[in-house]
């Protein structure tokens, strides 16, 4: 072995050392990154809290023009009986100047325009909007003055986006699974 | 810390100890002997005050946590089990919750003090940003502690300032349930932050540990702002300063015991005896008043972001501050046109302070119903509160840069004692020369 010319000039030899330390560098740059990830990542939601998936709700308890507030994901969620005048409202809305544009069509399933399920809580800093108030008869949060129209969109104030639609379906004609 | 040492170990076991761990001489150089600027005022105790305050939130802390539950179904019930059946429960807590606002009466005037002073330039910008470090860690720390007891403003001040970390673009949500530990503010979020609040004291205490080196390093700052030129303008920091230390802190503990005896509850909100409760919002949310100021400015940008990076702006206003004020001149009392500006500042940070804890479109003056400029009602404090913000950030990027360039500062004295050796009631006849003729 060492037949090579810079074999024989003993410790003058800078590649194989900065290789060396290059190499070793790297490789604790590595373990450490990777002993990291364990200590960054067991503060993410644990398995039994993502585990808390889903409710299921009968909507039969709610009555046409009122909401009814359940905890879910340890969060508040709306689910209301729109009147016809407030979808109406809605719709007649789809085009008017909207900060988050989206139609009242693709924040209900299609035929269901009376249910209006969404997360409540208010997309600015996240307290709870009150129902019915506001300049556009939807929701109004009184920490910072949003107002949400009757399909839950962001109307004035604060908040960068509509109340956000969870993942849910419709198991029958009065019974809803949310998550 | 630096320079010569004058301790001497006596007895046998100082002499032994002293060639192994010299922490004596260390203690002595640092707080018994060390050469201060003789001209200090009462301003200046405040550093004093602080490591008391710290002294006491650490062990008033340690205390409670002996008998706290850092769960979402027992935490509330936990802290009114220390109020009602541990013996002297209700007066450790009391210590604590009011201990921080001390705590945070005592830094602010430390911090004012400072800006007043110009404690923040060279060479004292490591000191300077120490402090910083150390007001940031008080701000997250009391943050964390208010949210232990969780009542109704607990979680949702938790919620909210969580919140605002979901204004950073594209991640911020993940940030945000990773700082949550799940899809809300819960039990994870709970133990997690009494877990950081344990904590954060002692990194305070570490850092309060290099914000005194840095202090002893170049030695103090003084009213005059001019520099220690011999020995004849400093005394020993013991028994001088200890003494007069020693009476702030009493008449300071007088003031915290008045609250703790007599008003226990008049910094808190009440709001916070009402257990948390996630589906419903109190109507009006507020932070503890030491907060305040910074809540108004958030409050005072209609946008989620812009308010999130304007409220962070303003902690990060101080960390710049040695770079901003570009004056040669240390202190206010030789620079009377920054005086007036620092003064008004003064009431701009007060005034934000009472926006913070008012309702957004609550009016100023009630009688009057509006002020219409164009399409601002002037008359509302949101609007108050913008332009407070605006003097805010102009104090720091505008007024401070650009006085210190066109002022003309009062001269200012040779040296510490020459404006007290050379008042003619002071000295001998014949010694007498008036400072301001000098230039």
């Amino acid at each position: 072995m060492g037949a090579t010319p810079e074999h024989h000039t003993g410790g003058e030899d800078p590649n194989r050392r900065d290789f060396i330390h290059i190499a070793a560098t790297v490789a604790a740059v590595g373990a450490v990154g990777g002993l990291a990830w364990p200590f960054i990542d067991q503060m993410n939601p644990a398995a039994d809290t993502l585990a808390l998936a889903s409710v299921e709700f009968d909507l039969s308890k709610v009555e046409l023009g009122q909401q009814v507030v359940i905890k879910w994901r340890g969060k508040p969620l709306f689910i209301r009986h729109r009147t016809g005048k407030e979808i109406a409202a809605a719709i007649k809305d789809d085009n008017a100047a909207l900060r988050d544009p989206q139609t009242d069509e693709e924040r209900h399933k299609a035929g269901k325009a009376e249910w209006l399920v969404l997360i409540g809580t208010c997309t600015h800093l996240g307290c709870v909007p009150t129902f019915g108030g506001g300049d556009f008869g939807g929701w109004f949060c009184p920490c910072h003055g949003s107002h949400y129209d009757t399909s839950g969109r962001i109307r004035k104030g604060p908040a960068p986006k509509n109340l956000a639609v969870p993942e849910y379906t419709f198991l029958s004609d009065s019974k809803v699974k949310v998550g | 810390m630096s320079g010569h040492s004058n301790y001497e170990p006596k007895s046998g076991f100082e002499k032994w100890l002293d060639v192994r761990l010299p922490i004596i001489r260390f203690g002595h150089d640092t707080i018994v002997d060390f050469p201060t600027p003789k001209n200090l005022n009462y301003w200046y105790t405040f550093g004093g005050i602080l490591a008391l305050c710290l002294g006491i939130q650490i062990v008033t802390g340690i205390i409670l946590a002996m008998h706290y539950v850092a769960h979402v179904k027992f935490a509330f019930d936990s802290v009114e089990h220390i109020m009602r059946d541990v013996n002297y429960g209700w007066l450790i807590r009391y210590v604590h919750a009011n201990g921080a606002s001390m705590f945070f009466l005592a830094v602010y005037v430390h911090m004012f003090r400072g800006l007043y002073y110009g404690s923040y330039k060279a060479p004292r910008e490591v000191l300077w940003l120490l402090g910083c470090v150390i007001y940031l860690l008080m701000i997250i720390t009391a943050f964390m502690g208010y949210v232990l007891p969780w009542g109704q403003m607990s979680f949702h001040g938790a919620v909210v300032i969580t919140n605002l970390i979901g204004a950073i673009p594209v991640i911020g949500q993940s940030i945000t349930t990773w700082l949550w530990g799940g899809f809300a503010v819960d039990n994870p979020t709970l133990n997690r932050f009494f877990s950081l609040h344990y904590l954060l004291p002692f990194m305070i205490a570490g850092v309060v540990a290099l914000h005194i080196w840095a202090l002893h390093v170049p030695g103090n700052n003084n009213p005059t702002g001019v520099d220690v030129k011999s020995k004849e303008d400093t005394v020993p920091f013991h028994p001088y300063y200890t003494v007069k230390d020693g009476f702030a802190i009493s008449v300071f503990l007088l003031m915290f015991a008045a609250f703790v005896f007599f008003n226990p509850n008049a910094l808190g909100d009440a709001v916070n005896y009402v257990p948390a409760n996630p589906l419903v919002t109190p109507a009006h949310i507020v932070p503890e008043w030491y907060l305040l100021p910074f809540y108004a400015i958030l409050r005072a940008v209609p946008d989620k972001l812009m308010g999130v990076i304007f409220m962070g702006g303003a902690i990060a206003m101080l960390f710049l501050l040695p770079w901003l004020d570009t004056s040669k001149v240390r202190s206010m009392r030789y620079r009377p046109t920054a005086r007036l500006y620092f003064f008004i500042f003064v009431v701009v940070t007060l005034v934000l302070g009472y926006c913070g804890g008012q309702l957004p479109d609550n009016k100023i003056i009630p009688g009057l119903t509006t002020f219409q400029v164009i399409d601002a009602d002037l008359n509302s404090v949101v609007w108050l509160s913008r332009m407070a913000t605006a003097y805010y950030f102009a104090y720091f990027l505008i007024i401070l840069p650009v006085l210190g360039l066109t002022e003309t500062p009062l001269p200012q004295p040779e040296s510490i004692s020459e404006p007290v050796l050379s008042h003619p009631a002071n000295a001998p006849a014949g010694a007498a020369a008036s400072p301001e003729k000098r230039g």
